[in-house]
């Protein structure tokens, strides 16, 4: 139990870095590919500014990166001997293709200013965002794997499962629809970051910069809506191929107790979501039908029958993951999604005609970028609680899955240790992009690197 | 050549590849606050490792995921087993990388300060923690029937274990001194250059002691062969040093760690854990493997890829060979 909330707590904070480094590498390389294009003075400033941001967040990213590999063993290590022969080939494999890409380019990036070409330096920056797509295709496929097991036979007599079919696994169904979901997500949640800097500058910071931060801040929104869309579509698809590989899930996202048909769904339900009598709830008749099926009078399959099915197939047990937290984050993953992009919407029409919000709107460009991060992490805790009691879907179940020789103790040093570590690290670094961005457009020729950055005559001036 | 041995000495090769990249990240970073007087020395001292420290750690993170593929009783054992040492060496890792890449994002000398000396502590955990992971590998640890470790963190503090991650603990010490001596020009250079020797004596000791006694009790001939080859190593280090080569000396230091690593896996093979309860619970390169198919594959993505990864970080390598300044102040 205590591993789990380790494994549950580092994830999701690692996930907070993720999408906003594949967002910000490929946001870095475009205003740079913009500068290499025209050599407009401007597009070198924002790529500075951005770059910035981005290797703040990537520094957290790649150390609470190295956490999770070794989890793995450390804490869920009869999970490790059992799927090691099919899950560990995507981690080494993620490392060599993926890892040594990013970091060795990112290096050349940082420190290679006016010391490489203009050209060699700006494929650099690509390659390393290239390197951040590709880690999040293998590790997702990984990840799909627990969700749906593909190209595998389980050998009894060695306990354990077995890779068959390696292709399988890496165009599992469940991994080409995650990754354009996730990587969606990924822009989304930069598009709310850039909007919401860039329309704090506009109103807190008035200045000669004016022009770059409403680019930014218009050109964020858009790429808010687009992927937020795509967000949307990719996740409509997700869903329903989640009912048919894991029903259990997307009954529990309903709270479904009875099977249905038509289906209904719930918009917010008072209760306790536990198979008695709600006490209130706002129904849409026929969507959930159509959420999981594609078909408004589709049959949804309850928890009750799904739980009398997997106790005959896998013989007796709760095969019903906590029923209002699937529920609810199901609910706050769309919800935080919608509110993200219906602002977004909202400042597009503020901004139109060179018309600026107003201050009283500062609130909610503050609160903007936190919108999408919330929606990973909710995303993230509702596929992995949806999931439960399993750790890889009808194969292994997570009780089963952790190390059996690490003491509660120990795991408990770790868990505390972990948080408050991670905890000093947040606010170290959300007080980092915060000064970056009260400093605005860094000044920038373009043959001096960041090392020279921050140095005290350097755009603190405030 | 069977494919679990080819799968155990490139995992050696990754290792050794961590441990020599590696090893001078965690020098420099322990000599930061110690070898930089000034706040410009020291700017200078971290640009040594800037473009490369974080592709240097990548080669961890392939060796450990290489582990949990190739071997994954191995990897479970092994870091379920080594559980709060492991836990440690990742804070550090940790604190180090955020250190590293925050310090000078503030221009306050008081939160520089602050990061160089954590920085330097973070260096130090690992660099002393490998080496007892390793030595106690290496000498063998409580396993049981079920290939489970039934001792605790005092088990692995043992005088070899202790011994073994001083000599690390050293050998990355002297490797830092070398390489800031070849990358750093004036004072800094002779500060450097100057410690090696001291530094490399005390390193020498050490270093031979755990050698000869980790050949004693499990080495083979080719093992010990390649230690002693190691020991001349890190002689002809010592001498280029004091000669004022210090690429030379960089070689030679490189290699010392290299075959260092080389002979304790040497030492290991054909077991990866051997335990100390009973040898029939000994993991080894056979019953700790993955299936052949999960090996052939990852034979052919390592033959592919692990070439090109050694073409581009050679060429960052290159891009960045000058000799670092030490700048007084950033011009505005």
């Amino acid at each position: 139990m205590l591993s789990r909330w380790q494994f549950g707590i580092t994830t999701v904070y690692h996930f907070f870095f993720v999408p906003l480094t594949i967002g910000l590498a490929f946001t870095t390389a475009g205003f740079q590919t913009a500068w290499y294009r025209t050599g407009k003075e401007q597009y070198l400033r924002l790529t500075r500014f951005v770059g910035e941001l981005f290797l703040i967040n990537f520094a957290l990213g790649i150390v609470t990166g190295i956490v999770q590999e070794f989890q793995f063993g450390m804490n869920w290590s009869s999970y490790s001997r059992f799927v090691g022969d099919i899950f560990g080939a995507p981690l080494a494999i993620e490392g060599l293709l993926a890892f040594f890409l990013e970091s060795t380019f990112l290096g050349l990036w940082i420190f290679g200013w006016g010391r490489l070409s203009k050209g060699v330096h700006l494929t650099t920056i690509w390659v390393a965002a290239v390197g951040t797509a590709i880690s999040a295709y293998i590790i997702l496929a990984a990840n799909s794997w627990m969700q749906h097991p593909v190209g595998y036979e389980v050998n009894q007599a060695a306990g354990r499962a077995e890779l068959k079919d390696f292709l399988a696994v890496l165009t599992n169904v469940t991994a080409l629809i995650t990754f354009p979901h996730t990587i969606a997500a990924a822009f989304m949640t930069t598009g709310a970051l850039l909007t919401g800097v860039a329309l704090w500058r506009l109103v807190r910071r008035k200045g000669p910069d004016d022009g770059a931060f409403r680019a930014t801040a218009k050109a964020g929104a858009v790429m808010l809506l687009v992927s937020g869309l795509l967000v949307a579509v990719t996740g409509d698809i997700q869903g329903k191929i989640m009912t048919d590989q894991q029903p259990m899930k997307m009954a529990a996202a309903e709270a479904l107790w009875e099977t249905e048909q038509p289906a209904s769904f719930s918009l917010f339900t008072i209760g306790t979501l536990d198979g008695s009598q709600n006490v209130f709830s706002i129904r849409v008749p026929y969507v959930l039908s159509f959420l999981a099926t594609g078909d408004f009078n589709g049959k949804v399959l309850g928890i009750n029958d799904l739980q009398k099915i997997q106790e005959q197939k896998f013989g007796p047990g709760d095969y019903t993951p906590n029923t209002p937290v699937t529920y609810w984050t199901f609910r706050l993953m769309i919800g935080t999604g919608i509110l993200a992009a219906a602002a977004a919407l909202w400042f597009l029409f503020r901004m139109r005609k060179g018309r600026l919000p107003g201050r009283g709107t500062l609130a909610i460009a503050v609160a903007l970028p936190f919108l999408p991060l919330a929606a990973n992490s909710f995303a993230w805790m509702f596929t992995e609680i949806g999931r439960q009691p399993w750790i890889v879907f009808g194969l292994m179940t997570t009780a089963t899955a952790v190390s059996p020789t690490s003491t509660t103790l120990e795991v408990l040093i770790t868990l505390v240790g972990f948080t408050l570590l991670y905890g000093v690290l947040a606010v170290v670094m959300v007080g980092l992009m915060i000064r970056r961005v009260r400093a605005g457009l860094p000044e920038a020729t373009a043959d001096k690197g960041f090392e020279h950055e921050a140095e005290p005559e350097l755009g603190f001036g405030y | 050549m069977e494919l679990t041995t080819v799968w155990f000495a490139l995992i050696a090769f990754l290792w050794i590849g961590y441990f020599v990249l590696e090893g001078f990240d965690f020098g420099v970073g322990m000599l930061l606050p110690v070898l930089g007087k000034t706040e410009p020395e020291r700017r200078a001292i971290l640009r040594t490792i800037g473009p490369v420290w974080d592709g240097n750690e990548v080669w961890l993170i392939v060796a450990g995921g290489a582990t949990f593929a190739a071997f994954p009783e191995w990897y479970a054992t092994l870091f379920s087993g080594f559980y709060l040492p492991l836990f440690l060496i990742l804070v550090g890792l940790i604190v180090r990388g955020v250190g590293i890449e925050y310090r000078n994002k503030e221009s306050s000398l008081r939160w520089r300060g602050r990061w160089d000396v954590l920085i330097a502590v973070a260096s130090f955990i690992p660099a002393l923690l490998w080496g007892v992971a390793f030595a106690n590998i290496v000498a063998g640890v409580p396993i049981d029937g079920d290939k489970q470790f039934t001792g605790n963190l005092f088990t692995l503090l043992n005088p070899f274990g202790l011994l073994g991650g001083a000599t690390t603990l050293l050998l990355f010490l002297t490797h830092g001194l070398v390489f800031l001596a070849l990358k750093t020009e004036g004072e800094l250079r002779d500060r450097a250059n100057r410690l090696v020797t001291p530094v490399g004596l005390v390193t020498a000791v050490v270093a031979v002691a755990f050698l000869a006694w980790t050949n004693v009790q499990t080495g083979t001939l080719v093992s010990s062969v390649v230690a002693a080859v190691a020991a001349l190593a890190f002689v002809g280090a010592l001498i280029a040093n004091r000669l004022r080569r210090e690429g030379w000396a960089f070689l030679g230091s490189a290699v010392t760690i290299a075959l260092a690593v080389a002979s304790l896996f040497l030492a290991l093979f054909p077991d990866v854990m051997p335990s100390s309860t009973n040898p029939v619970y000994s993991l080894t390169t056979t019953n700790a493997a993955s299936t052949p198919y999960t090996l052939t594959i990852m034979t052919v993505v390592a033959v592919i890829f692990t070439p090109l990864v050694l073409l581009y970080q050679g060429w960052t390598y290159w891009v960045f060979r000058k000799r670092v300044t030490v700048q007084p102040s950033a011009k505005r």
